[in-house]
């Protein structure tokens, strides 16, 4: 019944084990080094090759990095982005023709306060990550997560994209940038001074900052909800990053294996809109700054045998997730069940990442509707728009169902099958009816929570509310985001003031 | 201390809805449930006043539950339908003759006329005169390619309008991360959809009433009212890559019990990238049937058995569609690969 079962049946009968001996597949001279597949085997020099091609083919074939432009490389020390980073100083280092010509800078975020280490451990990966940036001669950007709560509302907003490009510019611009040959190679020396402020001393950590932040995490019931805003938090330290420093694309090091993985937790978070833009190569939710996933063909196996024959440095810094138990949250869960697969059925990874290749934004039309319609924190398109018969009006009906006293059975029946009327009904019990709901004390909407998270989540994506909904309050959140909620809220009842008088929906 | 009803606020609580975790009597649950299903029959206009419509009953905890509360609701709201139960018999001994015992019981019960089709005499072979030739693996692959078409030929005999089935919230969510993990972007985008529109001569349009039903609270409900069904797993082995993706789902839920929904929820706003090939419906060239390929599976698998090829049908064979149409005989080279391999 399984197609992959069969697949992998075939392969098993085909392929020999591989010796020692074996010849390179590439060069059929040299003795093969590394397996990278079943079959597949490299000597030293071809996998290098290989891997280092893989990397020029995947920003040469989407043409989205314009040369000259200043691009962010978010680097965690982990073997994915500290493969990218090589390959980037690599790109740069060859020759005219295949040189990379965009300019680096790299960003590290220091997320200890998250995962609850100590100051000193957080100031040793610190300067850990300093001596592998200072190697690299790029500009660097040390962060630590704490910097979130100074932001300001406006990362929440998606910014005008500068101008489309089409396709054709991008040679149009390679061409012109070889020809003038201006200040080429860039000298580290030659870039803005601001970025020495970062790079010379370690940031100072606010005590104060670190301790709102251990609030927030505390305040989120479960591990699931606490990597979710997590990642959410540091997206947005991000693009706060490259927007502040000047940067127009940030590039992430998710490898393919990684975005496996993703691609079936954001479908088991709920995020199925959202699956393209979380796992694509470009993503341009926040209009200015465009994602960039260039590591996204590498399985991990390819990048840590890559850098260990050729010794490319990484940390291992604990993170949120580190030493938590399989079923300690959805991402972990996910996790450990695509790799146990794999195992068992190597084409597993491959023929997830094949999949998130065929999908899309549902909701391609709406990047220039206006900012209400995006989730306050994923900034992605929402998704919640009531529809019939859907999981998301279903699993409303369910809750409000169960808060709410049966009709006696005389009055209970609703003798037409007109959609909508019966449900009218029970819509109106729940959420007209406060005094009733009152006397439960349990609050007319799910659980007892005060109005402000009730006017939260009709900001946000299905999945966002989940994760919100798994916080005993949100008033821990950062200010930025309690103050654009509070904004979005007052534009929403304005529009409902004013919205007879509007013509044109989208206004 | 006792936990009062949520809904009511008046009973005792009896148990925890695994849905929402409220807490519940026995009487707001039934109501909730039922309630539920007749919500998403009218969001989705899954039938019209004076259908006939054909519940696929197994005589499991799902399809029981489904006649139970079609016709509940039936009475209830006055839908005006006609309802009949339809059963398919695999010929799987110490199985389904057990099962179709359970179905011939509610149709007394629920006093439904009941019409059963048999492989035996739709295609010649049995499941257990199939397993005998393919052996425990991919055996599945022919009980499910043939019931699909089994029920729409019942549903023709029966002349229904529809067909429901008893699929449940954990059915599709499950279908859902299976499809991701094969990579089948069609099926992956239609799976979620409640119904299928009709589709040609031959196809019946289905539905699933219970698609936002979870299957803890289809057996807390059969539970709680006594209803009568059979639960055994089949003797031929269940299929072991969609078992990954079963046990992955519990444990998710498990984890956040809103997973189920929220996987459904992914797969209903799933949307494909435009250019990404997909198969095209045709028909089978053999026997009429909705087909993507020159001959239906069901053809192919057929051919295979009746060939002495098991392998056929399992794995893609396209290239010999039109050998198989114009009867010519295989190569040797083709026919040692198909022929089954013993383990």
């Amino acid at each position: 019944m399984c197609q992959v079962d069969e697949d992998f049946q075939g392969q098993l009968e085909h392929t020999e084990v591989p010796s020692i001996s074996k010849k390179c597949v590439k060069c059929k001279e040299k003795t093969a080094v590394v397996v990278i597949r079943a079959g597949d085997t490299y000597c030293r020099d071809c996998f290098r090759e290989y891997f280092i091609h893989k990397f020029r083919a995947m920003l040469g074939k989407n043409r989205i990095i314009f040369p000259g432009e200043k691009v962010l490389l978010a680097v965690s020390g982990g073997p994915s982005s500290c493969s990218m980073l090589s390959q980037v100083q690599e790109g740069l280092s060859q020759n005219a023709h295949k040189k990379l010509r965009f300019i680096p800078g790299i960003v590290y975020i220091d997320e200890g306060a998250a995962a609850g280490r100590s100051v000193d451990d957080r100031k040793t990966a610190m300067a850990q990550m300093q001596t592998l940036f200072e190697a690299t001669g790029f500009p660097f950007h040390l962060v630590p997560l704490e910097q979130v709560l100074d932001l300001s509302p406006s990362v929440l907003v998606m910014a005008p994209s500068p101008s489309e490009q089409p396709g054709s510019a991008y040679k149009a611009a390679v061409d012109q940038f070889i020809q003038s040959k201006g200040h080429w190679p860039p000298r580290p020396q030659d870039q803005d001074q601001d970025q020495d402020l970062d790079q010379a001393s370690l940031p100072d950590i606010q005590e104060s900052h670190t301790q709102l932040l251990q609030q927030l995490m505390s305040s989120t019931k479960t591990q699931t909800a606490r990597e979710e805003l997590l990642s959410m938090l540091r997206q947005h330290l991000l693009v706060h990053t490259a927007r502040t420093k000047g940067y127009s694309k940030l590039m992430l090091g998710d490898c393919c294996s990684r975005l496996a993985v993703k691609l079936l937790s954001s479908i088991a978070l709920g995020r199925g809109a959202q699956l393209a833009q979380d796992t694509g190569f470009s993503d341009s939710r926040y209009g200015d700054i465009i994602t960039v996933r260039p590591m996204r063909d590498y399985s991990s196996k390819e990048i840590v045998f890559y850098n260990h024959m050729f010794k490319v440095p990484s940390i291992f810094i604990p993170g949120l997730d580190t030493m938590t138990a399989d079923k300690s949250s959805i991402q972990r869960l996910t996790e450990s069940f695509v790799t146990k697969l794999q195992a068992d059925f190597p084409s597993t990874v491959s023929t997830i990442y094949r999949t998130s290749e065929k999908l899309q934004t549902a909701w391609k039309g709406s990047c220039a509707a206006d900012v209400c319609d995006t989730c306050l924190l994923c900034l992605c398109a929402l998704d919640t728009t009531v529809e019939n018969a859907s999981a998301f009006q279903a699993t409303l009906i369910s809750e409000q169902l169960s808060q709410t006293k049966p009709p006696e059975t005389s009055s209970a029946i609703n003798p037409n099958l007109n959609p909508g009327s019966a449900l009218a009904t029970t819509t109106g019990q729940c959420c007209s009816g406060e005094g009733e709901c009152g006397k439960k004390g349990g609050g007319c909407c799910s659980s007892p929570r005060v109005p402000e998270t009730t006017d939260m989540r009709s900001l946000l994506c299905y999945s966002c509310r989940q994760t919100v909904k798994d916080m005993s309050s949100v008033d821990h959140l950062p200010a930025y985001i309690l103050l654009e909620a509070q904004r979005r809220n007052r534009r929403s009842q304005m529009r409902e003031q004013i919205s007879e008088f509007i013509l044109d929906e989208g206004v | 201390m006792p936990v009062l009803c949520s809904s009511c606020a008046d009973k005792r609580a009896v148990l925890k809805r695994p849905k929402t975790g409220h807490s519940l009597c026995k009487e707001c649950f039934f109501w909730a449930f039922e309630e539920e299903v007749h919500q998403t029959i009218v969001a989705a206009q899954l039938f019209k006043h004076g259908e006939t419509v054909g519940i696929a009953a197994s005589g499991g905890k799902d399809s029981t539950v489904l006649a139970h509360v079609m016709k509940v609701l039936n009475e209830r709201y006055n839908y005006g339908l006609e309802l009949m139960l339809l059963s398919v018999d695999e010929g799987i001994t110490g199985y389904r003759d057990d099962s179709l015992e359970t179905v011939k019981r509610n149709q007394q019960q629920y006093e439904l006329p009941l019409k059963i089709v048999s492989y035996e005499e739709l295609y010649g072979w049995t499941m257990d005169a199939i397993v005998k030739q393919v052996g425990l693996k991919n055996n599945c692959t022919f009980c499910g390619v043939f019931r699909r078409q089994a029920l729409d030929r019942g549903a023709i005999m029966l002349k229904v309008d529809k067909i429901c089935t008893g699929h449940n919230a954990d059915d599709v969510a499950e279908t859902v991360l299976m499809n991701v993990l094969r990579g089948d972007i069609a099926r992956l985008r239609r799976c979620t959809a409640i119904s299928t529109t009709s589709e040609g001569d031959g196809v019946v349009p289905r539905c699933k009433p219970l698609k936002y039903a979870y299957e803890k609270e289809i057996v807390l409900y059969a539970y709680f009212k006594k209803l009568d069904y059979f639960s055994t797993e089949c003797i031929y082995s269940p299929n072991a890559y969609r078992g990954h993706a079963r046990t992955f789902l519990k444990d998710l839920e498990s984890v956040r019990p809103s997973s189920i929904m929220d996987v459904i929820h992914s797969g209903e706003n799933l949307s494909v990238r435009e250019g990404v090939k997909m198969p095209v419906q045709g028909t089978c060239s053999r026997c009429g049937y909705i087909s993507s390929q020159a001959l239906c599976k069901s053809c192919v698998l057929l051919e295979g058995l009746n060939r002495g090829l098991p392998k056929l049908g399992i794995g893609k064979h396209h290239r010999l569609h039109d050998k198989i149409l114009s009867q010519q005989p295989l190569t040797e080279k083709e026919e040692r690969k198909l022929k089954s391999v013993d383990f």
